[in-house]
């Protein structure tokens, strides 16, 4: 997310940073470069225009150029203003202090919707809530049938309409009843809409009304133009918002509508949408975008999902392991695996700091990670831990249960040797914890 | 032709309204500096790009003649493209026209799917649809609801099904039927996500595995709402399986048709159709010389 205009940034502060003093031209010059990267982006035109204005009117002042590193002040400013116009603090789905906490989502067709209301589910579903899921969506065809289907793999209660049933008499027989079976939660996913359209705004006010949601969220395409600040408004005047989620932003679209919806309406983003799988959502976070929008890596939320997907008891045994010196093969596959657990591996690639400098295209190889724990898999409990007796004919046997070749075991078998004896030079410095492997 | 005006008109209305006027205005100013800077904030406000924004001021700028005239015409030039304009291929009686549908994920390929099956099913042809995204829930039976609208019989296998294989078998049963058209809708992706986009090259090539014909036009359906990044989408679906031409939907909303001038100036590929509302009908065949003329008037 946002490596592109990480980049750009990046190249545009390399030649500040270059510089010992800093007169208008240089800051300027610098600012022009960011002024495209951000239309590029598709920030709003107007977005970017006040935000160069505050930039450079901090930046061209005395506070830069007598300033002793002034390509870092520039950094600074720019990120402080990034974050100003993201939002300043991070917005949290407010639950209400009598369940069920009801969330409606509203945003045009194909923004993302169905996906999000599952995902959003399965998330309060993973932390022991009990969700409940409502198809007020009649008229794309199969829309409840996708929505079923989701909330059958989530493991949690859906309710969808009878034949001619209208979407608000759908909305309040769910609630009854959600509130009857003492759920927590209860998500309204509703029909795509265009803002225009006057009767199908007129559905979601009714809808609205029958609800009385406790939040009431758009859900926006990361990749949508000009036009998110338009849609985004319109929806704020006929239903109120109290939130924004911001979709597909795993691929390379930019994401300048989160800047400009933040800007123009005043309402948070709350959530980010990060790929196809159920549990592909993260909060929105407004300074971590900012750092990751400056090239400085988003070392946050790669900390925290590494906290959710590393068994700690195991996290602790391995690190005495290390100490001492006895690191296994069979915990160089459980190490893959927590790191496979983390997500996609480019994703988390994009979290690392100066990882939006790495040539683009760049993919990290799953299916190699893949080959190594089928290797590791096919040793004896004795092989892995004593990988000094795999002779020859061990090799060949461990190669054809694994379905790879010899050549992959002896490389497999260097590459441990050489992690064992790296360890062993940290572990005499006396460094602590653990070494992050395969990057 | 008059029903492209009127469609199209009515899905452009809000685009002209904002759009016209401030471009209006725009064109009068005589300081270049402010000339710049106005039809600037003006195209780029309607997704043009930067690249095709340059290009249309830099037509005016220091021109004389009829400002208006000068950037419709620089418009339309842009449209019409650099390379040929290529015709499309006719459908044939020697086997099925295969057209092959691919996009990002929400972008409206089934629908556009089930639009064109009833376009062509209208016009007497008959037609096969292929239900090859086998990933997302349910959209093996929002297809079969849109076959069912047209009468249109829909291939397909069970969620989770090798999406290539469903490709391959609805080519035979095209071809065992002698079809006229079979029209494969495949699942959304992200056009960085190699792994998916190596599947959809699989189904290219089981396609052609049948005759190097298939399939014949391939298309990247493109939601009109989204901005530059369509320029990616082009460019990396282009290079996955050869696109011959792209299908603009929901320009019915208020998302300014800027994509278009944007996509065709630096991906030359040709707009094909584009979508203005939810009806089967809303879908039309891309006229470069009306669009602008809707665009402008």
């Amino acid at each position: 997310m946002f490596e592109e205009i990480s980049r750009k940034l990046d190249s545009a502060f390399q030649k500040l940073r270059g510089k010992g003093k800093l007169n208008e031209k240089d800051v300027t010059a610098g600012l022009r470069e960011i002024r495209l990267a951000l239309l590029e982006a598709d920030v709003h035109y107007k977005v970017v225009k006040e935000f160069l204005s505050a930039v450079k009117e901090r930046a061209v002042g005395n506070e830069v150029l007598k300033s002793i590193t002034p390509g870092q002040q520039i950094v600074k400013i720019v990120h402080e203003e990034l974050v100003k116009l993201l939002g300043g603090q991070s917005a949290p789905l407010r639950l209400a202090s009598q369940p069920p906490t009801v969330v409606l989502l509203a945003g045009l067709q194909g923004s993302g919707k169905t996906t999000f209301a599952a995902k959003l589910a399965a998330r309060y579903k993973k932390r022991g809530k009990r969700p409940h899921l409502v198809a007020a969506d009649i008229y794309r065809p199969a829309a409840a049938d996708q929505l079923e289907q989701l909330a059958e793999t989530i493991g949690c209660t859906i309710t969808r309409g009878e034949e001619g049933e209208s979407p608000e008499s759908i909305t309040e027989r769910a609630i009854r009843k959600a509130r009857g079976d003492l759920k927590d939660l209860v998500i309204v996913d509703t029909a795509g809409r265009l803002h225009v359209d006057d009767d199908l705004m007129g559905e979601i006010e009714r809808i609205s009304a029958v609800a009385e949601p406790h939040e009431t969220l758009l859900v926006v395409d990361g990749m949508t133009g000009q036009d998110a600040v338009n849609v985004a408004t319109a929806f704020q005047e006929r239903i109120g918002l109290d939130g924004f989620v911001l979709t597909k932003m795993d691929g390379d679209a930019r994401g300048g509508a989160a800047l400009s919806i933040r800007h123009v309406t005043g309402t948070p983003v709350k959530f980010v949408g990060v790929g196809e799988g159920i549990e592909a959502l993260e909060e929105f976070h407004p300074d971590r975008m900012a750092t990751r929008l400056l090239g400085m890596g988003d070392v946050i939320t790669l900390v925290e999902k590494a906290a959710e997907s590393i068994d700690h008891e195991k996290a602790i045994r391995l690190a005495e392991r290390m100490k001492r010196q006895q690191f296994t093969l069979e915990d160089f596959a459980d190490q893959l695996k927590s790191l496979k657990n983390m997500g996609p591996l480019d994703q988390i690639l994009g979290m690392i700091p100066g990882a939006a400098k790495l040539p683009k295209g760049l993919s990290v190889d799953e299916k190699g990670l893949g080959r190594v724990g089928a290797i590791i898999s096919s040793m004896t409990p004795t092989e892995r831990v004593e990988p000094v007796i795999i002779n020859g004919s061990r090799r060949k046997r461990i190669a054809a249960g694994s379905g790879t070749s010899v050549q992959e075991v002896n490389q497999l078998l260097k590459q441990f040797d050489m992690i064992r004896k790296m360890m062993k030079r940290a572990g005499k410095k006396g460094r602590r914890g653990l070494m992050p492997i395969g990057f | 032709m008059a029903g492209f005006f009127v469609n199209l008109k009515r899905g452009l209305q809000k685009t002209r309204s904002g759009l016209v006027n401030s471009l209006k205005s725009a064109v009068t100013r005589q300081d270049p500096e402010e000339l710049r800077e106005e039809l600037e904030a003006v195209l780029l406000q309607g997704d043009v790009g930067i690249l095709a924004a340059d290009r249309l001021i830099k037509s005016i700028q220091g021109q004389d003649g009829d400002r208006w005239q000068l950037l419709e015409e620089e418009m339309l030039r842009i449209l019409e493209g650099e390379g040929e304009n290529g015709e499309r291929p006719p459908i044939t009686t020697g086997g099925p026209h295969v057209i092959l549908l691919v996009g990002t994920n929400g972008s409206g390929k089934t629908t556009t799917a089930g639009k064109l099956a009833s376009k062509y099913a209208g016009e007497g042809k008959s037609v096969l649809l292929a239900a090859a995204d086998t990933y997302r829930a349910a959209a093996i039976e929002q297809l079969q609801i849109w076959g069912e609208r047209s009468g249109v019989d829909v291939i397909s296998q069970e969620r989770g099904a090798d999406a290539a294989s469903v490709a391959y078998d609805s080519l035979s049963a095209a071809i065992a039927r002698n079809m006229d058209v079979l029209i494969v809708d495949t699942a959304g992706r992200l056009q960085t996500r190699s792994n998916l986009m190596d599947e959809l090259k699989k189904i290219r090539r089981v396609l052609q595995k049948q005759g190097d014909q298939y399939p014949q036009e391939t298309f990247l359906v493109l939601d009109a709402t989204i901005g530059q990044n369509a320029l990616s989408q082009a460019r990396l679906f282009h290079e996955a399986v050869e696109l011959d031409g792209l299908i603009l939907t929901k320009l019915d909303g208020t998302a300014k048709g800027g994509m278009v001038l944007a996509v065709r100036q630096e991906v030359d590929l040709p707009v094909r159709y584009i979508g203005v509302g939810e009806r089967a009908d809303d879908l039309m065949e891309f006229s470069p010389k009306e669009f602008v003329q809707a665009l402008l008037e």
